[in-house]
């Protein structure tokens, strides 16, 4: 608690010349003083398709949320581009799980779109007229141009999926955070959404993506990172995604760190 | 008249006002505890508002009744209570019957459906009152800020004594709630906590539900009349709330919410009975009005949960701070420990740290911290003072021993499990070390198969210390 | 009937300037109110009222005070109002932090702390010589004929200057209500302006206190904007109906207690916007239950006629083998009704109405038989029926939930190849499908 490190720390990724899309030093997150995440230290290679993969409450999304500083984190560094978040936030985009909105809410798919260029177009400008046709050029890309009056309820899970992706489309952005967007879709969007990835990675541009389906990983991604509470390894899949490494990481959380973790959070209520 | 004077001159009226007010408020709490657990605590709100047509209409039936000559005027006063009980019980049931049909049926959130539908019955028994306005007098300020004042000279003779019919209206709706609490613990314990559950072991969630909304209803009645609407809404909520932050079991939150509610009543009246004489004569301005009673105790309910939430035993404010402080001081006198027992290795290339000034820059602590660890540690006996400086006992070699033993199994752990540099791998056992108790660091011991070194080659010192 | 007309025709000074206060304040809190249900805080205006009261109260002891006489003045009872809401709202935000209290228990306990506080001075106000005209009570219970022209132009500024903050941060607002987390991710100061909308909130509670009253505020916040989800789909809109819908309910209500001076205005008012839900929840286009009613009566209708067509084509269907055509064949009409259980008197029903669309035809013998469209609904509804057994069998951990399998064209739901594959899978099973129908008219047949 009471010692920082401030050596420089040697990861394997970002090159001198191009800045790593998202980079995270040793970093720990908390929720009631437990953590959830512990020491992750990673660094994304430029123009990879990265799968987050983990079992359950390993802190997947917790992670794209501590990245994202939606959620606050006890001690680390993250750097985007070799910037902090807040100077290059037009660059990363982020696709939320779907059950966080309400679905129920009084807006059609393009209007959901068009907020992916909300940040762009700034406070208290209306909405323009071009603003909107690239909305509905995004919709098209994954297939729903024909839906964009619809009201979001009126939507399919799988479209629905589609729709956040357009959102995330529409921002040209060259980072791109998604949470499960696999979980619970058609085969179609599942299609749509690897069609989507591909064409993102040939433009240069990066993804982490939290998956849940080991099966295709070795077919839609570049990359993984195995997480179970820390980092159990990370890099390309043809070096990563291997069976030690995979039964290392759903061995189950270690133990011990719960047992810490519930400790930590006991010695701050009470004694 | 001063403050004193005016709590000097209490007399059986105010006791009745307050024994009418505990009453109340005590009924209240039975079913205001499981409407706060509930989530539901807008429904008291929502429930003294939406009888407001009930109360209206039975008054009108009332005097409907009596204009007939149907009604002996000796029974009179019950009959006028009945019947306002019953109208206003079932239009509490309606008010939730009707929320249900909305969220049902519009698909509306819910607590804008409950927005709905109790506005739109308090707007009616508004314009009730006002049509009925020339048959019977009601008045809509009393039913919103209660009668306490007057309610309890009526009175009627029971064995002799002369009580206020709203005492025993009070208690006997208090009685019923807690023999139907008695009767029903469980089913309310488990509905409550986890529904799906109860739905499961054949327990229906929704009458349980209806119930206790009748129930509540029922109960709001009761009180309303003598105590009016705000405070039914403060004693539904302000104790049960209050409770919650005192105990963490279900019986001693409705317990602490009874005693809470009736400590309100006495308090409010007190308050009602001196805040006024105070300002009086704190603003040199005589005119001033008294306060009403019903109102001080609301304030008085809401400034106990205050209280509670600043100096609860468990999970108060400054129980919190306390804590926050004690933390920090163990973890420093920690590193202290630790610091000296490092230097104590024959590894360690020595240093003269002997000053608290020193000290302080090694462990990174502001030195009014490591003061007060080390005289927290010199008062345990873990350190002893002498001119070169600060040294172990054995008592504190033993705990430095523990500590340090903590700290290198955790870098050996790190470096089994993680993939992490030795500067990460140092910190995080320095935060870490504080929180392992023997049994954790036993079976970190055991899963590194009792590692001797750590992963820089120091050695893990055992659990037991050597003797010097 | 002349005092009617006069009223009607707003010739009457005072109605008008009445009746101009309350419409703005319907609707500037029709479209902040929108804005408050989205964010699934629909009751902070109930708090907000509730907590103002005190303030009232307070600013008029010290207004008093320090000038006798001069406690009533308008502003400066709305100034003291504002304060109070705020500080109460921020008290139950405090009430909040604690992690055992939740939200709707931190604002029961702000709104009747608040409250008890208010009414204890007011009851203090009531000694005060001056107290007894002061009148207070019509903050509690309202009393829209105590606006006079000076508060109408405060009510003007008041509402242009929300409706302008509502407009110029259309965009902000919708997007903080529809997706916080995005938002927050995008950089936007979702605290300031959840601030900004609560300010919002507290401001129009405040100016509407004197015409409908505290107790009956929230209506107007309430009211108008869940009927306006009756009839819209889109946020915009939404706010114009909920707006329109306020001022209207809010001018209807001021006429009528014009009209019958004994009506209490502020519960007109309120229960005009109850009328209005009411219309809404019934008929309002989008989700009006009458047409969710007629819908679920035609879908059943439709299933019953479905499940009895499926029920004859697979009494006929061995008969396929010896002449493909089904309309030859009677039907055995006790044997179709052993078929399934069908709900008591349901079946003869069924076959009335499959005649009176044309679908079976029953000669003289009593004997039905299938018409050519009767035979065309009955392939298309085994079919639906088969693709989606097909659906379920394969492709179960995927299937939409909210669709009714039995009547639901699967065509809807499905993307063409998925559907393709199953076509396929269909035919291989029960080639007399395909035979007779058309695919393409099956596929536009399917979307009746």
């Amino acid at each position: 608690m009471s010692m920082t490190i401030a050596e420089p720390i040697t990861t394997t990724g970002p090159t001198a010349s191009e800045p790593s899309p998202v980079s995270v030093r040793d970093m720990t997150v908390a929720y009631q003083r437990q953590p959830v995440l512990w020491n992750v230290d990673y660094a994304a290679r430029p123009g990879t398709l990265v799968a987050i993969v983990g079992p359950n409450g390993a802190g997947k999304s917790t992670l794209i949320k501590a990245l994202l500083e939606l959620v606050p984190r006890a001690s680390g560094d993250i750097e985007f581009f070799g910037q902090l978040y807040r100077n290059v936030r037009q660059r990363v985009a982020y696709v939320p799980q779907r059950t966080s909105v309400d679905w129920d809410f009084p807006v059609t798919a393009w209007d959901v779109v068009t907020m992916g260029l909300y940040g762009r177009l700034g406070w208290l400008r209306p909405v323009t007229r071009a603003a909107r046709r690239q909305s509905l050029e995004a919709l098209e890309q994954v297939g729903l141009a024909e839906y964009a009056q619809r009201q979001i309820s009126q939507l399919s899970g799988g479209q629905q999926q589609r729709v956040f992706l357009a959102r995330a489309l529409v921002q040209n952005a060259d980072l791109y955070l998604m949470d499960e967007p696999f979980a619970g879709v058609d085969a179609a969007t599942e299609r749509t959404i690897v069609g989507l990835l591909r064409t993102l990675r040939e433009a240069g541009k990066t993804a982490l993506v939290v998956h849940h389906d080991l099966q295709s990983v070795r077919e839609y991604f570049t990359d993984v990172l195995l997480l179970n509470a820390r980092i159990i390894a990370a890099g390309p899949v043809a070096e990563v995604f291997t069976d030690e490494n995979l039964r290392r990481t759903y061995r189950g959380t270690l133990p011990l760190l719960d047992q810490i973790g519930h400790q930590m959070t006991l010695a701050g209520q009470s004694r | 008249m001063t403050a004193w004077e005016a709590l000097a001159d209490w007399g059986s009226l105010d006791t009745w006002i307050v024994v009418t007010a505990a009453l109340a408020a005590v009924a209240c709490a039975l079913p205001g505890t499981f409407l706060v657990l509930r989530r539901q605590s807008l429904m008291g709100d929502a429930l003294s508002h939406a009888t407001l047509p009930g109360i209206v209409l039975a008054f009108l039936a009332f005097h409907a009744l009596k204009e007939q000559g149907w009604i002996a005027p000796a029974w009179s006063g019950w009959i006028q209570h009945g019947l306002v009980f019953v109208g206003a019980t079932l239009t509490g049931l309606l008010c939730g019957l009707l929320t249900e049909v909305v969220i049902r049926a519009g698909k509306v959130e819910p607590s804008a459906a409950l927005g709905v539908v109790f506005t739109s019955l308090f707007a009616f028994g508004l314009l009730l009152i006002r049509l009925a306005a020339d048959s019977a007098h009601i008045d809509p300020g009393c039913v919103l800020y209660g009668n306490l004042e007057t309610i309890v000279t009526d009175t009627v003779p029971v064995f002799g004594l002369l009580l206020p019919r709203a005492v025993l209206l009070n208690g006997a709706v208090l009685l019923l709630n807690l023999a139907l609490l008695i009767v029903f613990y469980k089913e309310l314990q488990l509905t409550t906590f986890d529904a799906a559950l109860a739905t499961a072991l054949g327990i229906r969630a929704s009458w349980v539900q209806v119930a206790l909304l009748a129930c509540a209803g029922m109960t709001v009645v009761a009180a309303f009349e003598s105590v009016g609407s705000i405070l039914v809404i403060a004693m539904l909520v302000a104790p049960p709330a209050t409770a919650l932050l005192l105990s963490d079991r279900l019986s001693g939150v409705l317990g602490w919410s009874c005693v809470l509610g009736a400590l309100s009543a006495i308090g409010g009246h007190i308050a009602a009975l001196i805040g006024p004489p105070l300002l009086r004569s704190a603003l040199g301005w005589p005119e001033l009005g008294d306060v009403s009673t019903a109102g001080m105790i609301a304030a008085v309910s809401g400034g106990l949960c205050v209280v509670a939430w600043i100096a609860a035993p468990r999970h108060g404010l400054l129980r919190q701070v306390w804590n926050r402080a004690h933390l920090r001081l163990r973890i420093v006198a920690e590193d202290l420990l630790g610091l000296l027992f490092r230097i104590e290795e024959p590894t360690h290339p020595a240093t003269g740290l002997s000053s608290v000034a020193q000290l302080a820059t090694a462990i990174q602590a502001p030195k009014w911290q490591v003061r007060w660890a080390f005289s927290e540690l010199k008062k345990r006996g873990a350190v002893t003072m002498s001119s070169d400086g600060p040294t172990l006992t054995d008592r504190g070699r033993t705990l430095a021993q523990q500590l340090v033993r903590s700290h290198r199994l955790w870098e050996a752990y790190l470096a089994t499990n993680f993939q992490m540099s030795n500067p990460q791998m140092h910190a995080s056992a320095a935060k870490i070390e504080h929180y392992l108790n023997p049994q954790l660091r036993e079976e970190l011991a055991a899963e590194l198969a009792q590692p001797a070194v750590d992963p820089h080659g120091a050695t893990i010192p055992p659990e037991e210390a050597a003797r010097r | 009937m002349t005092d009617l007309l006069r009223l009607l025709t707003l010739q009457d000074y005072n109605t008008r300037i009445v009746l101009t206060g309350t419409a703005l304040l319907g609707i500037a809190s029709g479209v902040v109110g929108t804005l408050m249900l989205l964010r699934r805080r629909a009751l902070i205006g109930d708090v907000a009222s509730h907590a103002a009261l005190p303030g009232v109260g307070v600013a008029y002891l010290v207004m008093e005070r320090f000038q006798p006489g001069s406690g009533k003045w308008y502003p400066g009872l709305i100034l003291g109002a504002a304060c109070s809401a705020v500080a109460g709202l921020v008290v139950s935000q405090m009430l909040r932090r604690i992690r055992r209290i939740k939200e709707d228990a931190a604002l029961a306990l702000t709104l009747s702390l608040f409250f008890g506080l208010g009414v204890a001075l007011f009851t203090m106000i009531q000694g005060l010589p001056s107290g007894q005209a002061a009148g207070l009570s019509e903050f509690v219970f309202g009393k829209p004929a105590a606006i006079v022209a000076s508060d109408v132009q405060l009510l003007a500024v008041a509402c242009f200057v929300v409706l302008l903050i509502c407009g110029v941060c259309h965009k902000e607002f919708a997007l903080l209500c529809f997706d916080q987390e995005y938002a927050l991710a995008g950089g936007w100061p979702v605290g300031a302006l959840d601030l900004l909308l609560t300010a919002l909130v507290v401001g129009v509670t405040v100016l509407a206190m004197q015409s409908v009253g505290l107790l009956l505020v929230v209506a107007l916040l309430v009211l108008p904007p869940t009927s306006a989800r009756f009839w819209t789909d889109r946020l915009g809109p939404m706010q114009f109906v909920a707006a329109a819908c306020g001022g209207v309910t809010a001018a209807l209500g001021v006429l009528l207690s014009a009209a019958f001076p004994h009506l209490a205005t502020g519960a007109v008012i309120v229960l005009m916007g109850t009328l209005g839900f009411v219309v809404s929840l019934l008929f309002g286009t989008r989700r009006g239950v009458v047409w969710r009613l007629r819908d679920q009566w035609r879908l059943q209708r439709r299933i019953g006629l479905d499940d009895l067509l499926r029920g004859i084509y697979e009494l006929l269907e061995s008969n396929l083998v010896v002449n493909d055509d089904l309309t030859a064949w009677p039907v055995d009409v006790a044997a179709l009704e052993r078929t399934r259980h069908w709900s008591q008197g349901r079946f003869p029903k069924l076959l009335q109405r499959a005649r009176y669309e044309g679908l079976l035809r029953s000669d003289a013998h009593g004997q039905w038989r299938l018409t050519a469209a009767g035979r065309r609904e009955a392939l298309l509804a085994v079919r639906r029926h088969r693709l989606w057994e097909l659906y379920l069998i394969h492709f179960a951990d995927i299937a939409p939930t909210s669709v009714d399998r039995s009547a639901d064209a699967i065509e809807h739901w499905l993307q063409p190849d998925l559907l393709e594959q199953l076509e396929t899978l269909l035919l291989e099973r029960h080639p007399q499908l395909a035979v007779p129908v058309n695919p393409h008219e099956a596929l536009s047949e399917g979307v009746r």
